[in-house]
């Protein structure tokens, strides 16, 4: 079997499929289904400063090939995190990311400096939630912003530092290139797309929140497409996700730049998802004499 | 908590109303797993999301469970198009369901419309100390109300239109019923109603909530519910809590509506 390891900022992740935040919680819920250590990696639910009640309901809103969601960042805070889930979540055999979303660039920065001093693997800078009224995505849509922030935290960071990048801009390559020079390892991409169901009949949005977040099947081809034009631009390597539900649409993430993935949406539908996909993926990889998962990165054959 | 993904067969399917559908599929542990108010998320063929349905009833003998849907959009339309012989994919058993207690207690169960299901199992356990009021839009829509008789709970119903029953509200034919404990699910006018009830009789009442779910299992908190936190100083806050995980059957005194 081809080697499933991979190295994303001097993170050494036993396989490519990572639980992408906010839809794998702390992990505990889905050790039900298979030991945590089968996963490459978790993202751990996004947490801010200080616990956040999250949205009002309705949150969740199925779409074609897709769902919106407006949960708002809901979390009990960065210090409870740090007591209670990152000291458990260590002993799972798997690499630990923390997902941080602050309201202000000072908060970023004191929790990168919090986490600083904790053994989770990895720091993964969340710009791009288009759920809250403050911070989240209005950080994550110009160079300047991206920059700014990136560079901010960089200085108080000492864990490798990925910034999840949104899909909601222009021209993702230069926010890529943006995150790039200001210093970040990695970059994950895409977060949700903002979206927006009406119910025709009370002519309320569906979502209490008015807009969500989409992401699911629906979303894939504007991940594929966007990662494949941030790999063309930079060099640090790039966590793909973005409506990933099985092995096929891994493999075309990869070969469209991603050097390891995020699945998310998926798990609702099938808890067994990465599992699946790690299994699909294996097989491709023996059928085409490949040794390395790395071997797929970036190997597409553009026109 | 215990919880698991499986392929079950239908076994029965019956249009108990027009547009409501009951299912019984072979379940094999789930229903050994299975409480009284759980939910199974079930997978809709072509869909993101799977759809949480309630538990309608238990055979733990026979190892079935058993649902009843309403067709309320796509998914369920396609959940109710299932027959008999064809496999369910259930992620099950889900959930905090409902806390029976002493069976020789006087037990009120109070359903509305789809509400009326998740309280056949339970109802069934206190069987002629149970009185079951049921509210329905009309005569065609009621259901089940023969399956409590047959299980010797004492029926009372009400419909909108008054072609069953009581003309008017469920919740205004209880003042006579005599109850040491409360079980409802149904639409959010009911259920504060019956917490009105409850309060001023002093009586416990556990009520089912619906939300829009996605993971079903606590990790995503899609489906959010206003509940009431108890602070270390004593102090009630509020906060958000998840019908998945935390409910979907609450203490009312919980709920902060």
């Amino acid at each position: 079997m081809a080697d499933m390891r991979v190295t994303i900022a001097g993170v050494e992740f036993a396989n490519p499929i990572i639980a992408a935040s906010g839809t794998f919680g702390f992990g505990r819920e889905y050790m039900e289904f298979y030991p945590l250590s089968t996963l490459g990696g978790i993202s751990c639910k996004g947490i801010t400063l200080k616990e956040r009640a999250g949205n009002p309901p309705p949150r969740i809103a199925e779409t074609p090939s897709g769902m919106l969601n407006a949960v708002g960042l809901q979390n009990p805070g960065v210090d409870y995190f740090i007591k209670h889930d990152l000291p458990w979540l260590k002993t799972q055999g798997t690499k630990i990311i923390a997902n941080i979303a602050g309201n202000t660039q000072e908060e970023y920065c004191e929790m990168a400096e919090k986490l600083s001093d904790t053994d989770v693997d990895m720091i993964e800078l969340n710009i791009s939630c288009p759920n809250v009224e403050q911070g989240g995505v209005q950080f994550g849509t110009s160079c300047a912003s991206v920059g700014g922030i990136t560079a901010a935290v960089r200085k108080h960071c000492k864990k490798p530092l990925m910034v999840k990048l949104s899909p909601n801009v222009a021209d993702i390559a230069e926010i890529a290139q943006a995150a790039e020079e200001a210093g970040a390892d990695a970059l994950s991409m895409i977060n949700t797309l903002t979206g927006m169901r009406i119910d025709i009949r009370t002519r309320r949005p569906v979502i209490r929140n008015n807009t969500g977040g989409l992401s699911g099947p629906a979303i894939l081809p504007v991940a594929v497409r966007m990662i494949w034009q941030a790999a063309s631009r930079v060099k640090i390597p790039i966590v793909g996700m973005g409506g990933i539900s099985k092995w096929e649409d891994a493999v075309e993430l990869m070969l469209a730049g991603a050097s390891a993935l995020q699945v998310g949406t998926a798990f609702f539908l099938n808890p067994y998802a990465p599992v699946d996909i790690l299994k699909g993926l294996a097989d491709y990889l023996d059928q085409n004499n490949m040794a390395s998962v790395t071997e797929l990165t970036g190997k597409i054959q553009a026109w | 908590m215990k919880y698991e993904v499986r392929q079950c067969r239908i076994l029965e399917k019956q249009e108990l109303a027009k547009g409501m559908f009951s299912f019984v599929v072979e379940a094999g542990e789930l229903a050994d797993m299975a409480q009284p108010g759980q939910f199974a998320n079930i997978l809709v063929p072509g869909k993101t999301l799977r759809r949480p349905i309630s538990i309608c009833d238990i055979d733990a003998v026979n190892h079935t469970l058993r649902f009843v849907l309403e067709i309320r959009g796509e998914g369920t339309r396609i959940l109710a198009g299932f027959g008999p012989g064809e496999t369910m994919d259930l992620l099950a058993p889900l959930g905090h369901g409902f806390e029976l207690g002493d069976t020789n207690r006087k037990a009120l169960f109070v359903g509305g419309g789809i509400g009326t299901p998740p309280l056949l199992n339970p109802a069934k356990a206190f069987g002629k100390n149970a009185t079951v009021a049921l509210g329905f839009r009309n005569r065609d829509a009621a259901i089940l109300t023969e399956e409590f008789q047959q299980a010797g709970c004492k029926v009372l119903v009400a419909t909108d239109d008054g072609s069953l029953g009581h003309h008017g509200l469920v919740t205004e034919c209880l003042k006579d019923v005599e109850a040491d404990i409360i079980f409802a699910c149904g639409p959010m006018p009911m259920l504060r109603a019956l917490c009105k009830i409850a309060e001023e009789r002093g009586i416990p009442c556990q009520i089912s909530l619906e939300e829009r779910m996605a993971c079903g299992i606590g990790a995503c908190l899609g489906c959010a519910c206003k509940v009431n936190r108890r602070e270390e100083n004593g102090e009630i806050s509020q906060t958000y809590g998840h019908v998945c995980k935390d409910g979907p059957v609450f203490d009312y005194r919980n709920i902060a509506f």
